[in-house]
């Protein structure tokens, strides 16, 4: 079991890059990397060790009027889990 | 051309000349027969081409990357073009001097091989001393906060190891594990009844690693990859021919895999005589493995063909004679049975000692 700790940051290891060719970001690690929608492209930049989860949610919910909190909240611990698996969060224990 | 065919990576063999003679190398059998490596200038062009055709990700390889002098330009100018960009070496040789600089000029990730996790076996495998150094490699990668990944190539006479290997990733703080089987093309296929490892050997590997993977979820990622001789269905070799990488060989030569140019008949271009765009999107050799029209049965109609595409061309070359035949790896191709054969030897034949062809003398360096 994984558990995220209250500031996610986006390990060093990660870039996340713009792609020009489908206007999405992509977050490149060792030998490959995820092609992110906006929702995940968003909650990846808030990945800087400075944001708790709640003040994500909160942040998003502003920049999302037509996603309900519980909606973000679900998608920011669904891509938080995704970029723990793969080892792409600092302070993951 | 649509992203259907999008390269992402490129795989950049700076050189044939290597250090170490493993006996299992999947590089071209006949390196005496090659040539002039190209120049920085060249590969920057290159690196920039490979940008404006949707590559992200630059592997440094080889032979031994570490052997080109003008590592660090490279680096640098790959660098500019926002590439992520991995060296894949040996370790052998290097300073860690030198790999700081790498860094500070853009490097982003290490992945280091070792033969065994045992000195003499390791350096016995790779011809010579080499095993500590790796080592000392790995601590100055992680102590440099480079993503570090640990790279065996498995065979019969290491993939007892497994649990070893594992270990020694967890000590050295590897951020990846790659247990990847042997590729058995080139040196590989000359030695393949010394290396193919029998089912039982493969399973238990397998089984292990996947406790481990699932152990050290988050902190290591740890890939096993299953010979196709093992797999009964071919693997999507480069995830389809001209698809997502494009290989430039040390003369310059731009390839859909590194092994592409052995197989008799396909024309491929130099990165010196045509734009790399070009030849990507209008080669013949880039060109000949693409889309359906090419397939035999029983790839033509198999539900699977867009997972793997009719499998390795390499393969259906090197074992049934024609590229354009399925891959024998799978259980459904007429040539199956060159497959079970060897599988066949390898089950009754574990234990027995083999006679090695090692891959002889050092490299060519240009000449």
């Amino acid at each position: 079991m994984i558990f995220v700790t209250i500031r996610p940051r986006l390990s060093p290891k990660v870039r996340l890059r713009f792609d020009r060719r489908t206007g999405h970001y992509l977050l490149l690690y060792p030998e490959t990397g995820l092609e992110l929608n906006g929702t995940a492209t968003a909650i990846a930049r808030l990945c800087t060790g400075e944001w708790t989860i709640d003040e994500m949610v909160d942040h998003l919910t502003r920049s999302y009027v037509d996603a309900s909190p519980g909606e973000i909240r679900r998608a920011v611990r669904e891509f938080l889990g995704v970029l723990a698996d793969r080892g792409l969060l600092q302070g993951v224990t | 051309m649509n992203n259907e065919y999008r390269p992402y990576t490129l795989i950049a063999e700076l050189t044939y000349r290597c250090p170490l003679h493993c006996l299992y190398c999947s590089n071209p059998s006949d390196l005496a027969e090659h040539g002039n490596e190209i120049d920085a200038d060249t590969w920057i062009q290159v690196f920039r081409e490979a940008e404006e055709l949707g590559v992200v990700q630059l592997n440094l390889t080889g032979g031994e990357p570490l052997l080109r002098d003008d590592l660090e330009l490279l680096i640098e100018g790959a660098r500019k073009f926002d590439l992520y960009t991995n060296l894949i070496t040996s370790g052998i040789p290097l300073t860690s001097e030198r790999l700081s600089r790498l860094r500070a000029l853009g490097l982003d990730s290490v992945q280091i091989s070792i033969q065994s996790t045992r000195r003499s076996v390791s350096d016995r495998l790779a011809g010579m001393p080499s095993f500590s150094r790796k080592l000392d490699v790995m601590r100055w990668a992680t102590s440099l906060g480079l993503p570090l990944t640990l790279n065996i190539v498995l065979h019969r006479e290491n993939i007892s190891e497994i649990e070893e290997v594992i270990a020694l990733a967890e000590r050295v703080s590897a951020d990846r594990l790659e247990l990847a089987n042997t590729q058995y093309l080139g040196w590989a296929l000359k030695n393949r009844d010394a290396l193919l490892p029998a089912r039982q050997q493969i399973e238990q590997a397998r089984t292990v690693a996947a406790e481990a993977n699932a152990r050290l979820r988050g902190q290591m990622e740890v890939l096993f990859v299953t010979p196709d001789y093992y797999t009964d269905r071919p693997k999507s070799c480069m995830e389809g021919w001209g698809r997502r990488f494009i290989v430039v060989n040390p003369e310059g030569l731009a390839l859909p895999c590194h092994l592409a140019h052995t197989i008799p008949g396909l024309q491929f271009e130099h990165v010196t005589q045509r734009r790399l765009s070009d030849i990507w999107r209008h080669s013949t050799g880039f060109n000949k493995f693409r889309g359906e029209a090419w397939l035999s049965d029983p790839c033509r109609t198999c539900e699977r063909r867009a997972l793997d595409f009719g499998g390795c061309r390499c393969q259906a070359f090197h074992l049934m004679g024609d590229a354009g035949m399925p891959d024998p790896a799978c259980s459904l191709a007429p040539g199956h049975h060159v497959i079970e054969s060897a599988r066949t030897h390898a089950g009754r034949t574990v234990g027995i000692p083999v006679l090695f062809e090692h891959r002889a003398g050092r490299g060519h360096s240009s000449r």
